[in-house]
């Protein structure tokens, strides 16, 4: 009956993470850097020319030269071998840390995150504790009870560091905890223990990874902060000590201070730009999946002209029947209309195509259409409300005399909301949650209509009285979140008419709101045309609701008309191919079920392996 | 013969509202329906009714706090978490947003593989049992090792369901699992769940909004409203002449696809209200 059409798209190539760093310049320079530190740390026992803790009398503060090949310190230690493996201590420390930190914060955030109730509270409740205390002074503290310890300092600096990792492991698993697939993996019985790890741990990697490389730097900072305090323990070489050491001797040996300051440096601001650069690349893939091939605009192009050659059906004017509408003057003319959007490789992707379109004064047009028939783009370029990126590539929009195409965005403000306006489909998100909804009416009609407050005031209580709100007063005072779907959408509407426009453009006025409600909203729509003589375009994709309001209807698929003509016409004696498949798919006047007959189904199926356990 | 697969007995559930000693949300005020196996229960009502709490409560998603649930016999609403493992080869669940019931970053075997993996089943033969599926719901095999992401609204609700057959059930949950797609989309895909019930034998609690997909698949049907069922029975009885003034109303507001038809309605949907009206008006002076 209806084309399945279920033809894969081009398989997205997955790249790791890895390889995607490894072609961002940033990210690939400071994994080097990194990979060569580590290298260096690890081979020291290699590379080193000395004993990092070989005191040499001889060669106190010795300048660099063939025998120190970085100078010497105060205790006529070798600096290059000391850089050497203080490296190893350095960033063992700052890894102790960082694991410490993901071990508490990650397995707390996801335990609180997913379970909540009590462990929630407490660990929420300990988190903000921990984020108050001041770390450095309970490092001080720690090393007065504890000693000299690098290992234990670096361990209670992990404690301090878990909030961080706590608060956005909390944040990812309470977004996801109640997700469907969260839901399903539960009725297909996974345990708890599964469907964290496979589910909710995915979410919180990325995240987690990029944290860590930022935490990682500061768990180096702080460590070598601490030792150039002088508060370390002085038999393992740091690049903190070494810091302590050079600053003591500054005047005496200037380069001291110079090469383990470098090393800091370079180190921490290789791991800041290896968390952007991966937050960079992790946050790109999330983006929209570019559907169209190389050479898009070629297609397009090409697309365009072959939709060109098929014309859409036309059916001819209804005799003049009740409907007095189809006899009325035109009110806008759209002709040959093209909208795209700009790719980012400077081509343009069409959504809408040559469309045609006219709506007279005191007409009701449907535009009708499934997802992606580009209904909506033709309604917001009348509006000239598209989204960034989106422009009217072709054709001209006559408004009452006007060419709508061609109206400075200035000009174009006038006429929006005076002359035509708009109903959107979700009514909720399009009222201001800050303003009373009285204010958000009198606003437009004061700035368009040029009346006092006080009047405005009068006029919008009316306008309430007469989309049928029981209780103006109060809806009148009463702030967005206070009213129900289907009394903002008689706001929206009564908001839409205030100015008595010529043209309203509703944007699947009813998809939102419940059934019985949409019926009344339908009512209101019809009394108040009726009242005003206002041409309506009214996209919607649900037959029900074109033929309960509508004259004309055109029909849309993939960005142009196919069908147009008087309602009647195309519901009775449809001719293109894909309206007839719409209307053949609607369920209205599909026979029902009928009863449940036990055999029926079953012995039908009674050879099937799968029918284990079914009695018949 | 007429064996019942679900009994819903009398089911009260209940939310906790934040606040000291508030009176909980009664999501469900006393539901009781039953469900034979091969047959589709239709449940319909408008958002708030409490039809998908319904549905939750008998995944075990929802807090029963009153009345019984029994698959054959046995009481599930209580059940543990190994007693719902247990059940996962029994009920099983379509959701209605095919968007964000598949999990982005799994691919489609991954997906299809999950259940199948608690149950321990064998690599070999959870990835034939996964070629199985896709034929059953009509995608190439090639979709395995795609993600989500790389499908239409419908093929995605097509993987739903191939991972709510995964385990061969019994009975499935679906909740609204066709408002979400477009018209011809939607027609197809709830040829196809007739398809497979025929085939398979499995029974459905289809949770809607609307009534006339609802009546198009269901051979029962049950309508709530305020977290009560106002009316249940035969499903064309129930779709067709409906006794419950709140039914009535349903009935009576959802549009025509034919202008003339759609006139006639409207005319007796403002008669109905109007005589709705008049007896609330009669019965509040009485």
């Amino acid at each position: 009956m209806i084309d399945t059409s279920i033809a894969l798209p081009t398989q997205a190539a997955k790249v790791s993470l890895f390889r995607k760093l490894l072609t961002n310049p940033t990210g690939a320079a400071s994994m080097l850097i990194l990979a060569l530190v580590a290298l260096a740390a690890v081979l020291a026992p290699v590379l080193a020319t000395h004993d990092p803790s070989l005191a040499s009398l001889q060669s106190v503060l010795a300048k660099s030269g063939p025998d120190h090949v970085l100078g010497a310190d105060s205790a006529g230690r070798d600096v290059f071998s000391r850089l050497l493996f203080a490296g190893q201590f350095s960033l063992a420390g700052a890894l102790l840390a960082l694991v410490v930190a993901v071990a508490i914060g990650v397995t707390g955030g996801l335990v609180a995150g997913y379970y909540g109730g009590w462990f929630d509270s407490v660990s929420s409740w300990l988190t903000g504790l921990l984020m108050a205390m001041p770390g450095i002074v309970i490092l001080l503290a720690a090393r007065a009870v504890v000693g000299p310890s690098m290992w234990l300092s670096m361990m209670i600096f992990g404690v301090l560091l878990s909030p961080a990792y706590f608060r956005l492991v909390y944040a990812c698993v309470t977004a996801v905890r109640n997700e469907l697939y969260v839901d399903a993996a539960r009725v297909s019985g996974l345990s708890d223990f599964r469907i964290i790890g496979r589910h909710i741990l995915t979410v919180v990697r990325a995240p987690v990874i990029i944290q860590s490389a930022m935490v990682l730097g500061i768990a180096i900072a702080i460590q070598a902060g601490l030792e150039f305090l002088g508060l370390g323990d002085l038999n393992i070489p740091t690049w903190g000590s070494m810091l302590n050491d050079g600053f003591i001797n500054l005047y005496k040996a200037p380069t001291l201070v110079l090469w383990p300051s470098l090393v800091l440096g370079v180190v921490c601001i290789a791991l800041t730009l290896l968390a952007n650069a991966m937050r960079d690349e992790l946050e790109r893939s999330r983006g929209p999946v570019k559907r169209r091939r190389k050479g898009a605009a070629l297609v397009d192009a090409a697309e365009a002209a072959a939709k060109r050659g098929e014309p859409a059906v036309v059916h001819p004017e209804a005799p003049a029947d009740e409907h007095s509408g189809s006899a009325g003057e035109i009110l806008l003319e759209v002709t040959d209309l093209g909208v795209g959007y700009d790719q980012p490789d400077g081509s343009t992707t069409h959504v809408v195509n040559h469309v045609g379109l006219t709506v007279r004064r005191g007409e009701v047009h449907g535009l009708v259409g499934e997802s992606g028939s580009g209904k909506t783009q033709t309604a917001f370029s009348i509006l000239r409300l598209l989204p960034q990126g989106g422009r009217v590539t072709g054709g001209s929009i006559v408004f009452d005399g006007t060419d709508l195409a061609r109206l400075s965005e200035k000009e174009m403000t006038k006429v929006r909301g005076q002359r035509i306006a708009y109903i959107p489909q979700e009514p909720m998100s399009n009222l201001d949650a800050a303003f009373t909804i009285g204010s958000q009416l009198m606003e437009p009609m004061r700035v368009c209509l040029g009346i006092s407050k006080a009047e405005a005031r009068k006029r919008a209580l009316a306008l309430l009285a007469k989309v049928g709100i029981p209780n103006p007063e109060r809806t009148f005072n009463a702030y967005p979140h206070e009213i129900s779907g289907g009394m903002a959408q008689r706001v929206l509407i009564a908001g839409a008419v205030s100015c008595e426009p010529d043209l309203l453009i509703a944007d699947e006025p009813t998809t939102a709101l419940d059934v019985t409600v949409q019926a009344e909203v339908l009512d209101l729509l019809r009394e108040l045309q009726d009242e005003l003589k206002m041409g309506v375009i009214l996209v919607t994709h649900n037959f029900g609701v074109v033929a309960d309001l509508c004259d004309r209807v055109t029909v849309m698929q993939t960005g142009r008309v196919v069908e147009t003509g008087p309602v009647r016409s195309i519901f009775n004696d449809a001719r293109h191919p894909y309206t007839q498949q719409l209307l053949e798919a609607i369920l209205e006047d599909a026979a029902p079920r009928g009863p449940f007959t036990n055999s029926g189904p079953l012995t039908s199926s009674a050879t099937l392996t799968s029918l284990t356990g079914v009695k018949p | 013969m007429t064996e019942t697969l679900l009994d819903v007995r009398d089911v009260v559930v209940e939310y906790p509202l934040k606040g000291f000693r508030k009176e909980p949300f009664k999501a469900l005020k006393g539901v009781s329906l039953d469900i034979r196996p091969g047959e589709t229960v239709g449940l319909v009502g408008e958002s708030g009714s409490g039809k998908t709490t319904l549905g939750r409560a008998v995944l075990g998603l929802a807090p029963v706090t009153g009345g019984s649930i029994k698959y054959r016999g046995q009481e599930i609403s209580k059940a543990t978490r190994a007693q719902r493992k247990e059940l996962s080869h029994e009920i099983q669940v379509v959701f209605q947003d095919p968007y964000t019931s598949l999990n982005p970053s799994m691919t489609i075997e991954q997906i299809l593989t999950e259940p199948l993996t608690v149950r321990k089943v064998e690599r070999q033969a959870a990835n034939k049992r996964v070629a199985e599926l896709l034929d059953q719901v009509r995608l190439p095999h090639g979709a395995a090792h795609r993600l989500p992401r790389e499908f239409s609204g419908g093929q995605r609700q097509r993987i739903a369901i191939a991972r709510a057959l995964a385990l061969d059930p019994k009975l499935i949950v679906c909740d609204e699992p066709v408002s979400a797609l477009d018209l011809s989309t939607q027609a197809t895909v709830l040829d196809l769940f007739i398809e497979i019930q025929e085939r398979t034998g499995v029974a459905y609690l289809f949770v809607s909004h609307d009534l006339a997909v609802v009546r198009h698949l269901s051979h029962r049907v049950a309508v709530m409203y305020h977290g009560e069922i106002v009316e249940w029975g035969d499903g064309e009885q129930v779709t067709g002449e409906p006794e419950h003034p709140y039914t009535q109303r349903l009935f009576m507001a959802a549009p025509v696809p034919d202008p003339d038809r759609q006139a006639q309605r409207r005319a007796d949907r403002l008669r109905l209200l109007d005589i709705q009206h008049q007896q609330n008006v009669q019965a509040g002076v009485a």
